[in-house]
């Protein structure tokens, strides 16, 4: 996962480099976390561009970091959601929640 | 009866998720089928498999078998464990219903497996195991090709 934060706009972004399952969502849930309380921002934003496949923990993921982002005051958005990662995402009511946004 | 049949075990290591859905990906691409209905099977299978990694067999060693046949254009694929079995398999079924909503875990596998292949049964046993079938019908390539002339002459 590669982030990225950009100050003046308190904008955090996480690029997902990955295939999301139940094993390599271990390692990217402790990464978002730990980046989202180091730059304590008010916007998160998960960039799903490098996703090759993902299964439902995806939607776990995105649940958990929901909560969290609302623990401390961020808004939390989605990017780049294609295929199969688009279908699991709309298949599991989650956009209702959390509202896709592109990324410039 | 069946054109080509395949057989696979491990061990229910979560680092196994991703062997398993590739390996059945590539019986599967015997078939010639779409990018699409690839995905569609690489997530069924992991669905499958990490059920019974984390709740088949929990904290425990044990091994998963996965069973493939191809049939004309279906497949068919039959993934089994020696788990602690499923109270309720209807209540599994249903959509957002979990029992490690602690872990993460959405709820969600039984749903994606069953609308991404055509068919899906689950048979449970409380302290025997689990087993999941499920099956899809793989569009021949002629059929293809014609949808996709239809897309281009409509587009066109």
């Amino acid at each position: 996962m590669e982030s990225k934060f950009y100050e003046e706009d308190k904008l955090l972004v996480l690029k997902i480099t990955s295939e999301i399952d139940d094993h390599s969502v271990q390692e990217i849930r402790r990464r978002a976390d730990y980046e989202m309380e180091r730059y304590m921002p008010r916007k998160v934003i998960f960039d799903f561009d490098g996703v090759t496949f993902m299964d439902s923990a995806g939607i776990g993921l995105v649940i958990g970091r929901y909560k969290f982002a609302n623990m401390i005051g961020a808004k939390l958005g989605l990017s780049n959601l294609t295929g199969s990662v688009r279908r699991i995402f709309d298949m599991s009511g989650i956009l209702k929640l959390v509202p896709t946004v592109e990324l410039n | 009866m069946y054109n080509n049949e395949m057989k696979l075990e491990f061990i229910s290591k979560s680092s196994n998720e991703a062997f398993a859905r590739i390996a059945v990906a590539a019986f599967a691409s015997q078939l010639d089928p779409t990018i699409e209905e690839l995905a569609d099977i690489k997530t069924a299978v992991s669905e499958a498999v990490t059920n019974s990694i984390i709740h088949g067999y929990e904290k425990k060693q044990g091994v998963v078998k996965i069973s493939s046949w191809l049939k004309e254009n279906e497949i068919i694929i039959e993934i089994s464990d020696k788990g602690k079995g499923i109270e309720n398999v209807d209540m599994a079924k249903e959509p957002l219903y979990t029992t490690k909503p602690n872990l993460e875990r959405s709820g969600m596998g039984f749903t994606i497996m069953e609308s991404f292949m055509d068919k899906m049964e689950v048979e449970s046993v409380v302290g025997l195991g689990t087993k999941v079938t499920m099956s899809k019908i793989i569009k021949p390539k002629e059929d293809k090709d014609e949808e996709e002339f239809k897309m281009l002459m409509t587009n066109s």
